[in-house]
């Protein structure tokens, strides 16, 4: 059965204080599911996680059960890692999720463990989030104590160890091999794939990475079945979505919703509208990466493979009439990513909000590859000067060029990031930027 | 003070414990002297080296990689500003301005009375709650230009 | 083989290379800035970028880096398609926004392997005008220079530095496009091969310091193949010359020596040539009045031939670091009875049984890349990172053998070093270190075992017989029974075990009790092979001159001690420096006459009759026996200021004219090593070690000078209007000038390595048979020296009788224990000071503190030592500087400490 407006599954404690008592959330049934986890087979309960059509919720919406599927069948020493590294502008749920529900993670996590036979597990949590770490580290203690976790889980034999590691405020660390670089006490530098991290992880093993959202609904899929969560989705994808509604709102929030809301309904009818009874002029879909979506554009659902294909959005453009290929062709339109969207309304300076937007990746790049280090350099500076009006004749086309030279050329995704929504507004607020450029001085070079 | 504290000591074997070498555990040896010692001066830096076995440049490469991790002083109370674009259309630069003008510092230096640092952060993860700071290990969102020296005063 | 189709033509090529490998070997061009040969794929700069097609039918592509793309069977990629061609062109762009227009005042112009890739990606317009970022560069010390605003961040520095020679103090700092490769604070980079920089760094932020100071563009340097004559390793080197004088050094490649790189001593030790202490023209110290007096060559000639007739008994002080035709010709003239080494009694011995050792025994000994493939280690007593640091580096990469293979097994290929990094992370070995004083190496170490040289080679022997029952056993310091066979587990189970030990603890016993360990692991193998045999001898022609025979210099002493010896010819040697200024002056003292033949003025040559100015590496011609044992040849880079010449040609003349009639046939330099080959069957292959002087190219021989020199009409106009003729080498085929065959020589005798579209040390690619192969129709050189095989007698190993005296084990410096580099004012001022390095206990129980001095003595020489203690030395050593100055040589391998009253 599909979900609706009302369906809260692994949101449902949010605001309940009581939840994140370990008590409490075995008196709702907590650790119910791992204990009947641990009388499957691991075999079994990976089929079921590739069944449910899990897709990741971190951004990239990979398959979790074909992730899981790509550690060798011989591996020795397998690492879960949990991605708590949540960063992404405009995301802000897993901080909520472990807040709220810490033992909902931990349940998620170690059952996982469990699957892929990882003893040795990490979370990898924000530095930044500083309220949500002793959350976690109290709920691990009382995990240890209750043999959730611990050499011998429940009196199965598995042995499992959560051990929370804290970042130290690097959003490159949120990508899943630069996380392993970090976790291994080194500089954030994503790796090159292949090897995948199910090979190759954290210290030279076989790792997963997962993000909390996913490892989440983990129990649910133990509990309920895999059709069960697929049929809550729509298409490819199953289960709800945690959205991250940001900017110009009436009510901002984190709420789980079904699917199969357009973009108009989640601002509308979830949020109330945007705020002071204005006009909406933009929406940025799943974190600030994303390519933009303008006021025409929103009645698509707000679902991974919808934002990618529906032909209502405008493939975004590298110049007027000349589509940004992918790779092999293919069109960008926007993605689902982290489910951050942020909305704003008739009063944004378009070509402001962009050069705020190259900022941050410039900034969180790590500097390896060239596109990216500088790429996104040039980019920042050329964005914010015809941000602030100082514009050059050209500078359109040239922010154009760079974020197309950058895009699809680097090693990790973060090129990406920088490149999309700049091409994404010139394609749809091209105007804002062209007015904001004046005639250069006399004799000026261009 | 360049020789680590016991208890700071106590602390970064408690990271080595649960990693496969002392290596690993440098981001978090530097992060616990930082709790210690608001910020990493050179001899923090070297007596990490020192105790990870590792040499000052290779600990300094990796310090100098992450935004949390403060080579310079820093206040008593360090206020982190999220500089992202989702709580900048909610207006965060007028926080920012209140800011600088409550602290009569600008943004990387310590107040005269060794009170504050304000820092800019790339994004604090609070979009909901935008424009968002920190001050310490309290988030606080939404934040008007006007609530700043309220907030202040409660972090004497 | 595979193959693959590039731009529509098919090629074969081998499946575990990647494809900017194989496409730099069929000669195509395709930039590329993070790859290296030895250093393989990280896949970071983006340069190499070519369109991988999915089939025939696909004609859109996908833009992949050549670098991180296996050359596998079917590929098709295109390397002029658009989409590739645009993102190269991109990548330079951004690589050029930020960097200065300084290529006229940048010491890589001419020579930058970024020129040449801007070019050849074809950026020709900067569309950037944004100002352009800067950094504040850093004193690295005396040998390299530091312009950070010229970095592109190709992340080559740190990884070779770093991850290839196991540095630490170079790092990549800060993120984004702030990032800065230096040190955490100014200060001389502590690696012994940081000089690589200069040759890795792509552009000009690594730069050589000796060559700023007397700097010379490559397009106007004279270069010919030359063989490192600061250590018995023999690495090949490209030194440049103008003027008169070198101007740098850089490592040549070779494909089974040194590879790409070099140690800082070779690269930076040419300048003694240049010292103020080098002998130039003849003298005669003693003259009028005790005053030194120059002579004309006909004078001093006469002299020496005056010498040679009127003395009744004449001997030669031959020299580890002269060539051998300078000690054959030495040889010939004393007669092999009095003919000596200038080498104290413990470094004789060890040379001449390392020399046997691999000789008669069935190891064979490795060239320093074989060693790079071995995959487990033991090395006995020797720090080879002092001693003989290109064969440290060696080992650094042999340690990584077994992990490599891990990461092998689970997908990773060969070439892909972030991946293989990731998955080997600080996984070495088994590499074990038996050592008296911690070493460079310790880090990579499975076990570090700390003993006197004494315990080393009982430790050695013991290990060997539990590989073969049939060692004799030793009563001596064993290790622990688990210490043991872990170690002779190792070397059974590898594919490709080695040993290795050197001259460095001056132990006999520890070269014998090597090679009763290697000869020992062929009882346990199931494939009943031998291990590896290495030896680290001192000098650049310590086994040459051990395979000409001849005794030690004690021996020489000891004769005129007993008033033998009327006269005495000394070669390139300082016998102060070896057996103190006390038994030098007393033996100088003895012998009515002495002539020294050498390249610098010191202590011996000032008591001399006759001084006679001798050709350095770079200016004359000759053969070197590396410890390998693999014959060299140096060919003069240029001809030297008359009458500077090589000492065999100085011997040759005075033999003449004092009527060895054997010496007229020694017409050239081909001449007499073929008459040393005659002489010595071990030398029979000599002349094969590189092309002979007859060697043509289209009836012309090579130029030493690239066609693009300049100004040669006018370097001596100063002199005369009239620019003289180039002078003639009739003893190598290359030439003295820039005029030569203009087709491609063998790589044996390249001397520019210069290539259309690339000026950088990175054009190497171009003059090899593969990539990371032999040079182009083969390396120069030839071994001497193979292995006897089956049957064999185990060495005896001779232990001291136990002492309670304190073991006198030298203490090698890569900076400051060779003569000639010692006297380069920037390895002079990475040197050492004087001291005596003691564990704390041993200081203790003889009452001895930091700082403390002690005297020193030994066979008449001594020295005053101030204490420094090392808690890491072991009990029972002393350790004594080997080779600084004011500290003879006897002193490091045989003192005693005078202690109490």
């Amino acid at each position: 059965m599909p979900a609706d407006v009302d369906t809260k599954i692994i949101t449902r404690q949010f605001g309940n204080e009581e939840a994140k008592n370990i008590e409490v959330y075995e008196s709702l049934g907590g650790y119910r599911q791992l204990r009947r986890a641990l009388g499957m087979k691991p075999e079994d309960i990976k089929a079921e996680v590739k069944a449910s059509n899990l897709r990741g919720r971190g951004g990239a919406g990979f398959p979790t059960g074909v992730k899981w599927g790509f550690v060798p069948a011989d591996a020795e020493d397998v690492y879960l890692v949990c991605n708590a590294d949540e960063s992404e502008p405009g995301t802000c749920k897993d901080r909520e999720l472990m807040y709220w529900d810490p033992h909902q993670l931990l349940e998620g996590m170690i059952i996982s463990a469990y699957a892929l036979g990882a003893r040795n597990n990490y979370i990898y949590i924000r530095g930044e989030m500083m309220r949500e770490t002793p959350v976690l580290e109290k709920a691990i203690a009382d995990a240890y104590e209750r043999r959730y976790l611990g050499e011998d889980v429940l009196g199965s034999g598995f042995a499992c160890h959560i051990t929370v590691h804290r970042g130290a405020g690097a959003y490159i660390c949120g990508e899943e091999t630069a996380l392993l670089e970090s976790l291994e006490g080194k500089r954030g530098w994503p790796r090159l794939k292949p090897p995948f991290p199910a090979v190759v992880g954290v210290f030279g093993k076989p790792t997963v990475v997962n993000n909390v959202e996913t490892l989440c609904n983990i129990p649910y899929i133990v509990e309920h079945g895999s059709q069960w969560f697929a049929d809550l989705g729509v298409g490819r994808s199953g289960g709800t979505r945690i959205v991250c509604m940001s900017g110009h709102l009436e009510r901002p929030g984190v709420y789980e919703l079904p699917m199969t809301l357009t973009m108009r309904q989640l601002i509308d009818d979830v949020c109330g509208g945007i705020w002071k009874g204005r006009e909406v002029k933009c929406v940025i879909p799943g974190g600030s990466s994303m390519p933009p979506m303008s006021a025409d554009e929103l009645d698509v659902p707000c679902e991974f493979d919808a934002l990618m294909t529906d032909e209502r959005i405008k493939p975004v453009e590298v110049a007027p009439g000349v589509p940004f290929d992918m790779g092999g062709g293919k069109e960008l339109r926007t993605m689902a990513g982290s489910g951050g969207i942020m909305v704003m309304d008739d009063h944004t300076d378009i070509p402001a909000v962009c050069a705020r937007v190259v900022e941050f990746y410039h900034h969180e790049s790590c500097g390896q590859c060239t596109p990216c280090r500088e790429g996104t350099g040039w980019l920042a500076k050329i964005s914010h000067r015809v941000a602030k009006g100082e514009g050059r004749p050209g500078d359109v086309d040239l922010m154009a060029s760079i974020a197309d030279g950058i895009a699809g050329n680097t090693i990790c995704a973060l090129g990406e990031a920088a490149a999309w929504p700049v091409l994404g507004f010139l394609t749809k607020f091209r105007a804002e930027f062209e007015a904001k450029i004046k005639a250069p001085k006399e004799g000026a070079a261009a | 003070m360049a020789a680590l504290s016991s208890a700071e000591r106590a602390e970064i074997d408690a990271e080595i414990a649960i990693l496969p070498d002392a290596r690993s555990a440098s981001i978090e040896a530097l992060k616990t002297v930082q709790r210690h010692r608001r910020w990493i001066d050179d001899d923090a830096l070297g007596a990490v080296a020192e105790y990870l076995d590792l040499s000052k440049h290779e600990l300094e490469a990796i310090a100098s990689f992450y935004n949390l991790l403060f080579r310079k002083p820093v206040g008593r109370h360090v206020v982190l500003v999220c500089d992202s674009v989702s709580c900048w259309i909610l207006g965060n630069e007028a926080v920012k301005q209140a800011l600088e003008d409550s602290l009569g510092a600008a943004f990387g230096e310590v107040t005269r009375d060794d009170r504050f640092t304000a820092l800019p952060m790339q994004c604090l993860g609070a979009c909901d709650r935008g424009p968002a700071l920190m001050i310490d290990e309290d988030l606080h969102g939404p934040v008007q230009p006007a609530d700043v020296s309220e907030l202040l005063r409660r972090y004497p | 083989m595979a193959t693959i189709w590039i731009d529509g033509v098919s090629y074969e090529a081998d499946p575990s290379r990647n494809l900017l490998a194989v496409i730099l070997e069929l000669g195509f061009d395709l930039p590329y800035f993070c790859w290296h040969p030895a250093l393989g794929s990280i896949g970071a700069c983006r340069q190499c970028a070519i369109t991988q097609f999915r089939g025939e039918d696909d004609h859109q592509g996908q833009v992949v880096m050549a670098c991180m793309t296996p050359a596998a069977e079917g590929a098709r990629v295109s390397i002029d398609h658009a989409s590739a061609a645009t993102l190269r062109k991109s990548v330079i762009e951004w690589l050029m926004v930020s960097h200065p227009h300084d290529c006229p005042v940048c010491d890589e112009g001419g020579e930058c392997h970024l020129q040449d890739m801007t070019v050849m990606a074809g950026h020709t317009y900067r569309r950037s005008r944004l100002p352009k970022r800067t950094y504040i560069s850093q004193d690295l010390g005396p040998l390299i220079g530091h312009e950070m605003n010229r970095c592109i961040q190709c992340y080559r520095c740190v990884r070779f530095y770093r991850e290839y020679a196991g540095g630490h103090d170079l790092q990549a700092m800060g993120t984004r496009d702030r990032i800065y490769f230096g040190r955490y604070q100014d200060g001389p980079l502590e690696s012994e091969f940081a000089g690589n920089l200069v040759e890795i760094c792509p552009t000009g932020v690594f730069t050589d310091k000796t060559q700023a100071r007397h700097y010379t563009r490559k397009w106007d340097l004279q270069t010919a193949p030359s063989i490192c004559t600061h250590c018995g390793v023999g690495c090949n080197i490209n030194p440049g010359e103008r003027y008169g004088a070198l101007r740098r050094v850089r490592a040549r490649y070779h494909g089974a020596v040194n590879g790409y790189f070099l140690c800082d001593r070779g690269r930076y030790g040419y300048e003694f040539e240049s010292s103020d202490r080098r002998i130039r023209v003849p003298l005669a110290p003693r003259g009028e009045q005790n005053q030194a007096e120059e002579l004309s060559v006909q004078a001093a000639v006469t002299r020496v031939a005056k010498i040679l007739t009127s003395s009744r008994r004449v001997i030669g002080v031959g020299s580890p670091r002269a060539t051998i035709e300078s000690n054959y010709a030495l040889q010939r003239l004393v007669g092999a009875d009095g003919f000596f080494h200038a080498a104290c009694a413990e470094e004789h011995r060890s040379s001449l049984a390392a020399l046997d050792a691999l000789r008669e025994g069935p190891s064979r000994s490795p060239a320093l890349r074989e060693i790079e493939r071995c995959d487990a280690v033991v090395v006995l007593g020797e720090d080879l990172t002092q001693s003989a640091p290109m064969m440290a580096l060696a080992i650094r990469q042999a340690a990584l053998a077994i992990p490599r293979s891990v990461a092998e097994r689970q997908g990773i290929p060969p070439w892909h070093d972030a991946a293989i990094r990731e998955s080997v992370q600080s996984a070495r070995g088994p590499v074990f270190l038996l050592s008296p004083a911690p070493t460079k190496l310790d880090d990579l170490a499975t076990r570090v075992y700390r003993k006197t040289p004494r315990a080393i080679a009982a430790a050695g022997q013991a290990i060997a017989r539990a590989l073969d029952p049939q060692v004799p056993a030793l009563a001596g310091d064993e290790m622990d029974r688990a210490g043991i066979e872990e170690i002779a587990r190792a070397l059974t189970v590898a594919e490709r075990p080695l040993v290795v030990a050197g001259s460095g603890t001056a132990s006999e016993a520890v070269i014998n009790a090597a090679a009763n360990l290697a000869w020992a692991t062929s009882a346990a193998r199931e494939d009943d092979r031998a291990a590896e045999l290495a030896y680290a001898l001192p000098w650049a022609n310590s086994a040459g001159l051990s395979l000409l025979g001849g005794a030690p210099l004690d021996e020489a002493l000891a004769a005129a001690e007993r008033g033998e010896v009327d006269a005495a010819i000394i070669l390139e040697s300082d016998l102060d420096r070896i057996a103190g200024p006390g038994p030098a002056e007393r033996f100088l003292g003895q012998v009515r006459h002495a002539v020294v033949l050498d390249h610098i003025a010191h202590p011996t040559a000032a008591r001399a009759d006759v001084v006679l100015p001798a050709a350095t590496f770079a200016e004359g011609h000759g053969h070197l026996v590396n410890s390998e044992g693999r014959a060299q040849r140096q060919m003069a880079v240029f001809s030297p200021d008359e009458p500077i010449r090589e000492s065999w040609r100085w011997l040759r003349e005075a033999m003449m004219l004092a009527g060895y009639d054997e010496a007229d046939s020694w017409t050239g330099a081909e001449a007499i090593a073929e008459a040393a080959a005659r002489d010595h069957p071990a030398l029979a292959r000599l002349p094969d070690a590189q092309l002979s002087a007859d060697f043509r190219l289209g009836g012309a021989k090579v130029a030493r000078a690239p066609h693009r020199y300049s100004g040669r009409a006018a370097a001596k106009l100063h002199l005369n209007v009239l620019e003289p003729t180039p002078p003639r080498d009739n003893d190598s085929p290359l030439e003295f000038s820039m005029e030569g065959s203009p087709v491609l020589p063998p790589g044996k005798i390249e001397t520019t390595f210069w290539a259309p579209g690339w000026s950088s040390p990175q054009a190497l690619t171009r003059f090899q048979e593969e990539i990371d192969g032999p040079l182009r129709g083969g390396d120069p050189g030839v071994r001497l020296i193979e292995p006897a095989g089956e049957p064999f007698a185990y060495r005896d190993v001779a232990l001291s009788a136990p002492s309670p005296e304190l073991a006198p084990t030298p203490v090698v410096a890569a900076f400051g224990s060779e003569e000639l580099s010692a006297l380069a004012p920037g390895i002079a001022a990475l040197a050492p000071r004087a001291f005596l390095e003691l564990n704390p206990r041993d200081a203790a129980s003889l009452g001895l503190a930091d700082d403390d001095v002690v005297s020193v003595r030994a066979r008449g020489a001594s020295a005053r030592l101030s204490v420094r203690l090392e808690p890491g030395r072991a009990q029972g050593t002393a350790g004594i500087p080997l080779g600084l100055e004011d500290i003879p040589v006897a002193l490091s391998f045989a003192g005693e400490l005078i202690t109490g009253s």
